[in-house]
């Protein structure tokens, strides 16, 4: 029972990126090409209500379910590793038009190829494992 | 029910996505799917050959329920909730696409070009499956997350560190939308 609530907010992000079309690879090449408003509209109003959100939740300090206070880890400091880690990212994502969230959602739509990406995208992440200390973060 | 089985304006749908990052912030937990890469390559046992996958990975388990929900609401979504309509991509995007050899642009989700099997089955279709698969896992946690957790968490907590891995998300997308894809695909 306690994953259920987790599979159902799963569920729902599903439908919510297919519907949107933010899985769609031709709508990642469209917003890199600057061609439409959708996908800046997307993530734009969900930055928006994110920021306005956590702040809230802050200043009238609610407690998650578990009872804590809402506290979002800090990202570790650094600049390396976010220009280097994010431009290598931005290549993946052009090219393959889909980035985590989307690629476990399209195999759901019934695109079987997209298991390729992810079990290439399991090979990247394992390779940065073993190269994690030697590279500038 | 129309509107349900038509394609969302983004006005409802960035709104909702909103909504899924802070359920799962209310619940405790953070909006994060690539973290869940790591986690798959610590089941598969890679805490052999580095501390990076030694962590434990029960205490993630609530994530991978959420890519299985993702994955089970991808089914429900084409399955029982789409008209079937093509996506409205602007013209000039579709006559791009037409330079590049892409015909049909938004008639299916993705494009038969790359991720059809004639294609996949091909030594280029299957480099360029693997080649992207690879930078987007390598990438994503080289930068300690993507467009889940800097580009709408991260920025929603107004990290720094978010903002950086965001353009940096940019400049890549960038450069292999109007320098690389045409290497690719155009003739």
């Amino acid at each position: 029972m306690k994953f259920l609530k987790f599979l159902l907010v799963g569920i729902f992000f599903g439908i919510v990126l297919v519907k949107s079309e933010a899985v769609s690879w031709y709508r990642i090449y469209e917003m890199f090409k600057f061609q439409a408003f959708h996908m800046y509209g997307i993530i734009g109003s969900a930055v928006f209500l994110g920021v306005l959100f956590i702040w809230l939740f802050k200043k009238f300090r609610i407690k998650s379910i578990e009872g804590k206070d809402i506290d979002l880890a800090p990202k570790d400091k650094g600049l390396a590793r976010y220009i280097l880690g994010g431009t290598i990212f931005g290549f993946g994502w052009a090219l393959a038009g889909a980035c985590p969230g989307p690629m476990y959602i399209l195999v759901g739509t019934g695109v079987f190829s997209m298991f390729i990406v992810i079990a290439a995208a399991l090979l990247g992440t394992f390779t940065y494992g073993l190269l994690q200390k030697k590279l500038p973060h | 029910m129309d509107y349900i089985l038509q394609p969302w304006p983004w006005y409802v749908s960035g709104p909702l996505i909103a909504l899924v990052m802070l359920i799962l912030v209310y619940f405790g937990k953070t909006f994060g799917m690539s973290s869940n890469l790591q986690t798959l390559c610590s089941i598969g046992g890679a805490g052999k050959f580095s501390d990076y996958f030694r962590l434990d990975w029960k205490a993630q388990r609530w994530n991978l329920t959420v890519v299985l929900g993702a994955i089970l609401g991808g089914f429900i979504a084409t399955q029982y909730l789409s008209d079937g309509s093509a996506i409205a991509l602007s013209a000039e995007t579709i006559s791009d696409l037409k330079e590049l050899g892409f015909n049909n642009a938004g008639e299916m989700l993705l494009p038969p070009e790359i991720y059809s099997w004639e294609n996949v089955l091909s030594l280029k279709g299957i480099a360029i499956l693997v080649i992207a698969g690879f930078l987007v896992g390598f990438g994503t946690r080289y930068a300690g997350g993507c467009t889940s957790g800097h580009a709408i968490t991260g920025l929603s907590n107004l990290q720094l560190p978010s903002l950086i891995a965001v353009i940096g998300f940019f400049v890549g997308g960038l450069i292999m939308t109007f320098f690389i894809l045409p290497l690719i695909f155009g003739s």
